[in-house]
């Protein structure tokens, strides 16, 4: 296989974290909402809680489009 | 040149070359961005301090809200102890909240979109909490990697686990601000050449596909900001007292 090819391909791996940081996404606000809607009181005080776990996992991800990145233009 | 969605992180000279011993330091549109949000944030703070009206002007509102609004961030995580180091967590919430906001306006430049800028500050707090924990604790600071309750075979493992961990915090801290800086503009100017390619009659769909991506980069960009300090503020609490 050429190497420009295996690059590509390569990348296009790389990009598969996104799936895991979509999986993560679904569930913190997926549990964040069925904790609402459980406790309406108590979910104004986890907001903030729950945008920092929405950023963390969104991270993971883009770590994954970084690689990607880094295959295609750093070598 | 224009079509490639990478264009839009070039760096080049404005105004004549300087050198220093060999390093390039002239001024460049990342050093032009910087000094716009530090200027804004300038400002800012002097208009809005200016008056101290009972009743607040917008300005002076925009200015307290952003006070209070770090304040209590800094309260809820870190506690009363980190109050000395408010103005360090402030300034750095604004400068990255700025730096990210005016590359939101067209034909600009992230400078957070750049992984130096975004690793430089990451390094410098990691640095910097770490003298702080050394100061505060002496080598009892070196504790923070042996957690309690750990069964005595395991411990190697996670000492050297919580090692890593502990080393990786600046890579993590700058990448992710860097990453999601950079993938929302690359995807920002996919979308936005979409709609030049589709023309007149297919061009409305990523149009407002781009329009909505705009309102959601605004929020990653101030959420972003937001993370950043907040993690700063849990890296301090634990430098400043050893809990684990």
């Amino acid at each position: 296989m050429e190497l420009e090819a295996a690059k590509m391909i390569g990348a296009g791996l790389a990009a598969i974290a996104l799936a895991g940081a979509g999986v993560g996404i679904g569930i913190i606000f997926g549990n964040y909402l069925s904790g609402a809607m459980r406790n309406p009181s108590a979910a104004q005080k986890q907001f903030p809680n729950l945008l920092l776990g929405f950023a963390l996992a969104e991270a993971t991800g883009l770590f994954g489009l970084v690689i990607a990145l880094i295959i295609l233009f750093a070598f | 040149m224009t079509t490639n969605p990478m264009h839009q992180f070039n760096i080049y000279r404005i105004g004549p070359e300087v050198n220093l011993g060999g390093i390039d330091i002239s001024f460049t549109n990342a050093s032009l961005f910087m000094m716009l949000s530090a200027l804004t944030i300038m400002s800012l703070f002097f208009w809005g301090t200016r008056k101290k009206a009972l009743v607040p002007t917008k300005i002076q509102l925009l200015a307290e809200l952003s006070y209070t609004f770090i304040s209590k961030m800094i309260n809820e995580t870190a506690g009363l102890k980190a109050k000395p180091y408010f103005p360090f967590i402030f300034t750095l919430f604004m400068f990255v909240l700025f730096c990210n906001m005016l590359g939101m306006l067209p034909y600009s430049f992230t400078v957070t979109s750049h992984i130096i800028v975004t690793f430089v500050l990451a390094a410098s707090i990691f640095i910097g909490v770490t003298i702080i924990g050394f100061l505060k604790h002496g080598m009892g600071y070196l504790k923070l990697f042996v957690p309690s309750g750990v069964p005595l075979v395991l411990l190697p493992l996670i000492v050297i686990i919580e090692i890593i961990s502990y080393l990786s915090r600046p890579v993590s801290l700058s990448v992710r601000l860097f990453a999601n800086m950079m993938a929302g503009h690359t995807m920002l100017k996919v979308f936005g050449g979409f709609v030049v390619s589709l023309g007149i009659i297919g061009g409305w769909l990523p149009l407002s596909f781009t329009v909505a991506l705009t309102g959601l980069e605004i929020l990653i960009a101030f959420l972003q900001a937001y993370v950043f300090a907040i993690l700063t503020c849990i890296y301090l609490n634990d430098a400043l007292d050893l809990r684990h």
